[in-house]
This record gives structure tokens, C-alpha cells and sequence, in this order.
């Protein structure tokens, strides 16, 4: 029998223990491609940091600058030598904190609304709205805060408010973010399951109880999480300040006055003409790095409170 | 244990029906923060229609009826070709004869080059929408107290022309043609980088990655990038693209001489690099949409994986890959930090050449508009927001479309 069958067969004939030793050369390559593909996400960041780093590196050897002025002082004239981050930074936590004012109320309120009370039909209307408005491009925010919401607040506060000041530019960014706090609660909320509502229910609480003492404690972790995302896209934020907030750098919390935020200030002067390698030039590279160091942590505290506070249900 | 004795009848009556009441308010104030949000984004809309239409009252350096007999308007192009050679100075007339020959320009141009540069219209005054609506009879009265001589007209910020004509200094005859056409450029290229290496990463993080360390990095690498600030990515793409690899952005290496650093291309690459985490976010999201029977029927039949990710992964992830590149393409149309970084110029009148011409954008448009102090600008740039919002509308209805559309639930 062996001897008819090998000669039957012909030794070029497929074998299935061939499979094994059949080298697709291609799926080999492709894989590879697409893994250098997914690599160049991670070199990205690192050259973010490589270049941001490098250039703020060549601003603090500069003999003019020291690291301990750009952090303690509070003045930021480049034109004389003061560099001192506190008359930028305070202008980015003024108007970041008054836009968390306005949106994280607002935000959560509508999420427990719109995921809480609002029937299917309503919700299926108002949550894609949301989504529209939350792609808004931050420009156009921008000329609503300079030519409506700024005209408002100076018939209000009459000469106490400059044309541009930081209250407005908060305002409006309060408004920006407050979708994307809403959209995001409003997933949380709803990702909740439905048992604990009825159990809630059962015991005889009222909606708001439920909502409150039920279902909003369930979804915390999702609503710190909006809650960050919403810091951070704010003091990144930089049209509307540029726009509104006004251009000179100033160390001051009032919302009434103009001052310059940290993103605002990088648009300005970089938008003019500005002699690559001047102290000047480096700054920027500075205040970059800083404002990415700052959002870096704020987003990955947001996805570690996901991970860590997250109640998980079956 | 405390004995619980259980509250009288009434009092029990009296704390539900408070607890109701309780809740019925706060039901009130969470529907009232819905509504004031939703009012706060339409005062925005309506606020930006307010700035695109209204009456304007202005005035004309040199009455028309000085320099032609007929109307102007009624003129053929020849009669207004030699208005014009009849009333500038020779070298005014060959510098604009060089630019585009007089022939070549419709009447509608040469018309508008008769109000720019010969009676030079001046604008006075610019009302908004809703007072041109509600107070008409109250403007006309203020115009004809403050500005005897001037005309009143309504006038369409928004029309037609503003979309075919470009950058001007002048408010009255800009338009926003090098803009639309500059972002259509930068989208195109922003695409053109991110759509590849975008899906290329999605594929591999959910196709091919096993749980390992490198593969997480890469996970949370990218999540993080979707929160970095937009001026940061335009911080990175001046050191880049705009300087370090200057001879390649400014088309040097490519025989382009007559710029520097900031063209399209720097910008292009700056805006694909941004929205290249949404991309792959989106891609992946859409790639997990597609249910493992799918992919386990495949490798039944003896496909590899890459067979299996081309030929049934794939064409079912598309619609949902695609829906998520347009909301991708519509953050780089509207994204403006980084492109004043990058150096976009702000007054471009001839149409952008290639990836490696200076350009300008149309959210630098608005932006510059609106830090202008005239009102006449403010009324363009409301004019340009939307051009910029119906875009943006487009594209999204578009992404919404081919969701519904080719959507397949298993």
C-alpha cells in the first residue's frame, strides 16, 4: 500500500502539513506596518515633549531668566526682562474657574434632566443639539463673547468693565464646555442600569431621590470625569480669550479687568513676526510646555478616577 | 437598638407630600439649566444672523453721476473698462491690467472695481438685523440727522459674491474666496495623513494587539493626545514643520523659492497630526461595532488575519469609519490656535497655488475680522461664521447620513 501511494502522489502535491511551514511573507509585513503605524502615536507625544522641552530648556539658560522668577513673580514684560508666569497663569484660572462655574452646575443639571426626566422622544431631540453645539468652532464662541455677551455685561457693570475683560471670555467658555459636560454626565447617568432605579422605587423614593441618592453616586466616577475634561479643555482653550479677554498680561483675579491668559498670550505674539530663537520665542516654548504638562495630568486624573471609582454592574 | 416608633398620620402626610414637593421643584431647576443652555447657544446663532444682514448707510467719495452718464450699474464691460482707464492713473490702471487682464474680468468685477477704487464708497454707519427689521423708521431718521449726504441700503453681508470674491481691505468688497479655499486645501491634506496612519492604528490596536505593555502605552498615548491643546499641536508644528523641516514645507525641495516655512503643507501636516487621535478613536470605535462571528466565520474558512481585517473587518467598519473622519475633517476646518501659530497669513488675495503657497483660512478670517475695531468687519466676519457653521452643517449632516445610510445592525 505504501508503495502504491507514494506513487500516486506526486511529491509537488499539497500535503496538509505543508500549512504549517507555508510562510505568508505579506501577513508578516502587515502586521509589522501597522504596529510602526500605532508607535507613531507614542512618538508624537514624545516629540511634543522633545520640542517643547528643548526650547523651554534654551529659555531657562538664558542669562536673563531664572527658573525661580518664572515661577514665583508675577509680572510678564518680555520687552524688560520680567518673566513671570503668575500674570499669565492667573488669568487662565480666572476664566477657567468661572467657566466651571457656570458649566458644571448647568452641565449636570441638564444631564439629570435629559437622562432622568426627559422622555425618549425629547431626548432623542435635545441630546444631538447638544452634540451639534459642542462642535461649534471656539472662534465663533469668540465673536459671541466680544459682541454680544460683552455689550451686556457693560450695561450692567457700566464703566467698571473694560471692552475686553475675563468675565465675559469665562462666561462664554462656561457655555462652550457646558455640552460637553452634559453629553458626557448624560452617558454616565445613563449607563447606569435600570434595577437600581426600580429599587429605589420600590422603597418608595421620588424621583429626585432616585436620581440624587441613587443613580448619581452610581455615576460619579463618569461625572468627575466629564467634570476634568471640562478643566482641561478650558485652560487650553484659546480663541475666545484671544478674542475677548484682552492683550496685555496682568496679575490680577478680577473678572472685571482685562488680562492675558497663557494660551491667549502664545497666540499673540506668535502670530506676529517673531525672530526665531529670541528669549522671547522661547517663552512660548515654555508657557506650551507648561500648559501641556498641566492638561497631561488633568486628563490622565480623569481617566484614572474612570478606572479606580468606576461601579462596575453585571 | 433604639426602638423606631413609626411618625403620626399626619406627620407622615405632611413629610411625603413635602418630599414631593421638593422634588417637583428640582425638577423645575434642572429643566430650567436645559433651557438656559439651549437659549445661551441660540442667542449665539441668532446673534451671528443679527451681524450678517442689516441696513448700511454709506457715503461716496465721487457722486457717480459726475463720472458717467448712465447708470452705473446699466454699463457693459467695455464702457466700464474704459471708466475705469478714463479715471485712475495710469499706473494704478496697469497694476490692476497686470494682476488680471481688464478682459478677462466679468462686469461684476470690474463693476466692483469701479465702487472700490473710483467713487469709493464709504461706510458710516452699519446696523444690525433686528434693528433694520423693528427700528427702520428710527434709523432713517438717525442717518439723515448724522449723515445728510449718505444712502441707506439693506444690505446682504452674505450674498453670493461674498463666497466668489477675495480678501479685501476694504469691509464692503471682501470676501471670503482665498479662506474657503485655503481650508479646503488644509483639510484635504490634514486627511490625506490622518485617514492612513489613522485607521492603519485603529486596525492594529484592535485587530492585531495582545494585552502587553507597549499596547497599552499606545492606548492611553492616544487618549491622551484627543485632550491636548490645540496650541500645543501648533507650538509643535511651528518647531516641526515650519522650521525644521523648512526646505521640504516651503517647497524649496521641490523648485518653490517664494516662501518660507509657513504654507499649507506645515499646516496640513499640524492639522492631521491633531486630529489623528479622533480618527483613531473613531475608527476603533467602528472596528468593535463589527461582531467576532464575523471574523471567527473567516478564520473558519481558513483566511488569515489580514485576509479576514481586509476583506470582512473592514467594508462592515467602513461606514463607521467614514462618519468618524468627517467629524474629524469638521474639528480641522474649525480649529484656528494652531494655524496662527503656524503663520497664516491674514491678507491673501490670489487664490492658493499648491500645498506650498502662503494661505489664509476662514477661521482666521473670523478671527482677524472680529479683532477689527469697524463695524463693518464685525458684520463680514458674522457673514463668514456662516459660510463656516454651513460647512460644518454640511459635513455633519453628511456623517449622519452615511451612518443611517449603510449602518448594519447584527
Amino acid at each position: 500500500m505504501e508503495i502504491v501511494n507514494q506513487k500516486i502522489i506526486p511529491p509537488t502535491a499539497f500535503r496538509p502539513s505543508d500549512l504549517k511551514r507555508k510562510m505568508r511573507l505579506g501577513e508578516g509585513t502587515i502586521e509589522t506596518s501597522l504596529f510602526i503605524v500605532g508607535v507613531l502615536t507614542i512618538f508624537i507625544t514624545v516629540s511634543i515633549v522633545i520640542v517643547l522641552g528643548d526650547q523651554a530648556l534654551l529659555f531657562f539658560k538664558d542669562p536673563d531668566v531664572s527658573l525661580m522668577e518664572f515661577f514665583t513673580t508675577t509680572k510678564w514684560t518680555p520687552a524688560v526682562g520680567d518673566f513671570g508666569i503668575w500674570a499669565l497663569v492667573s488669568a487662565t484660572l480666572t476664566t477657567s474657574a468661572i467657566a466651571i462655574l457656570v458649566a458644571v452646575p448647568l452641565g449636570m443639571s441638564a444631564a439629570i434632566y435629559l437622562s432622568e426626566y426627559a422622555s425618549t422622544r425629547v431626548r432623542s431631540i435635545l441630546k444631538p443639539i447638544l452634540e451639534i453645539l459642542a462642535g461649534i468652532p471656539t472662534v465663533v464662541y469668540g465673536y459671541f463673547a466680544l459682541l454680544f455677551v460683552t455689550p451686556i455685561l457693560q450695561s450692567i457693570f457700566g464703566d467698571n468693565i473694560g471692552v475686553y475683560n475675563m468675565l465675559s471670555a469665562g462666561l462664554v467658555m462656561g457655555i462652550m464646555i457646558l455640552p460637553l459636560i452634559s453629553s458626557m454626565s448624560e452617558d454616565a447617568l445613563s449607563a447606569v442600569p435600570n434595577s437600581l432605579r426600580e429599587g429605589a422605587y420600590a422603597m418608595g423614593a421620588t424621583r429626585l431621590e432616585a436620581s440624587l441618592q441613587v443613580v448619581l453616586p452610581a455615576a460619579l466616577s463618569g461625572i468627575g470625569a466629564a467634570v476634568i475634561v471640562g478643566i482641561s479643555r478650558a485652560v487650553g482653550e484659546t480663541m475666545i480669550v484671544a478674542v475677548a479677554s484682552g492683550a496685555t498680561s496682568e496679575f490680577t483675579f478680577n473678572p472685571l479687568k482685562a488680562a492675558e491668559t497663557m494660551t491667549a498670550h502664545i497666540a499673540r505674539i506668535s502670530g506676529g513676526d517673531l525672530s526665531y530663537n529670541s528669549v522671547d520665542y522661547n517663552s512660548l516654548f515654555a508657557i506650551a510646555l507648561m500648559l501641556f504638562l498641566v492638561t497631561l495630568v488633568l486628563n490622565l486624573v480623569s481617566q484614572w478616577v474612570v478606572s479606580k471609582f468606576r461601579e462596575q454592574y453585571e | 437598638m433604639a426602638k423606631y416608633t413609626y411618625p403620626e398620620k399626619q406627620d407622615l402626610q405632611k413629610f411625603v407630600a413635602w418630599r414631593y414637593r421638593k422634588a417637583w421643584i428640582w425638577q423645575g431647576v434642572f429643566l430650567l439649566s436645559l433651557l438656559i443652555a439651549i437659549v445661551s447657544l441660540s442667542a449665539l446663532l441668532l446673534n451671528v444672523a443679527d451681524g450678517a444682514f442689516g441696513y448700511v448707510a454709506y457715503e461716496f467719495k465721487k457722486d457717480p453721476s459726475t463720472i458717467s452718464e448712465k447708470p452705473i450699474e446699466e454699463l457693459n464691460q467695455e464702457e466700464l473698462i474704459a471708466l475705469l482707464q478714463a479715471n485712475l492713473s495710469k499706473g494704478a490702471y496697469n497694476k490692476l491690467n497686470d494682476e488680471k487682464t481688464m478682459e478677462k474680468r466679468g462686469e461684476g468685477e470690474l463693476y466692483g472695481l469701479v465702487l472700490e477704487r473710483i467713487i469709493q464708497v464709504d461706510t458710516k454707519e452699519t446696523y444690525s438685523l433686528f434693528d433694520s427689521l423693528f427700528r427702520k423708521a428710527e434709523i432713517e431718521a438717525e442717518v439723515a440727522e448724522k449723515f445728510p449726504e449718505a444712502r441707506l441700503e439693506f444690505r446682504y453681508w452674505l450674498a453670493p459674491d461674498f463666497l466668489t470674491t477675495p480678501m479685501s481691505s476694504k469691509a464692503e468688497f471682501a470676501g471670503v474666496r482665498t479662506a474657503v479655499l485655503g481650508s479646503i486645501w488644509l483639510v484635504a491634506i490634514a486627511v490625506g495623513l490622518a485617514l492612513p496612519v489613522g485607521v492603519g492604528a485603529a486596525i492594529y490596536l484592535q485587530e492585531y494587539a495582545r494585552k502587553s505593555f507597549i499596547n497599552n502605552l499606545i492606548q492611553t498615548n492616544i487618549n491622551n493626545l484627543a485632550g491636548v491643546p490645540s496650541i500645543v499641536y501648533g507650538m509643535l508644528g511651528l518647531a516641526i514643520f515650519v522650521r525644521a523641516f523648512e526646505t521640504f514645507t516651503s517647497g524649496a525641495m521641490f523648485g518653490v523659492t517664494d516662501t518660507n516655512g509657513r504654507t499649507i503643507m506645515s499646516a496640513g501636516l499640524t492639522m492631521g497630526i491633531l486630529v489623528l487621535p479622533l480618527v483613531i478613536i473613531n475608527a476603533q470605535e467602528a472596528i468593535k461595532a463589527v461582531p467576532d462571528s464575523i471574523r471567527q466565520a473567516a478564520f473558519g474558512v481558513g483566511a488569515t488575519r489580514w485576509q479576514t481585517v481586509w476583506s470582512h473587518v473592514l467594508p462592515n467598519a467602513l461606514p463607521g469609519i467614514l462618519t468618524g473622519s468627517i467629524l474629524a475633517m469638521s474639528r480641522a476646518v474649525g480649529e484656528t490656535a494652531p494655524l496662527i501659530i503656524i503663520g497664516a497669513s491674514t491678507f491673501i488675495s490670489i487664490d492658493p497655488s499648491g500645498p506650498f503657497s502662503k494661505f489664509t483660512a476662514l477661521p482666521i478670517q473670523i478671527y482677524q475680522w472680529t479683532s477689527r475695531a469697524q463695524s463693518e468687519f464685525h458684520n463680514i466676519a458674522a457673514a463668514a461664521i456662516i459660510v463656516l457653521l454651513l460647512l460644518l452643517l454640511t459635513m455633519n449632516a453628511t456623517a449622519i447620513l452615511l451612518r443611517n445610510r449603510f449602518q448594519r445592525r447584527y
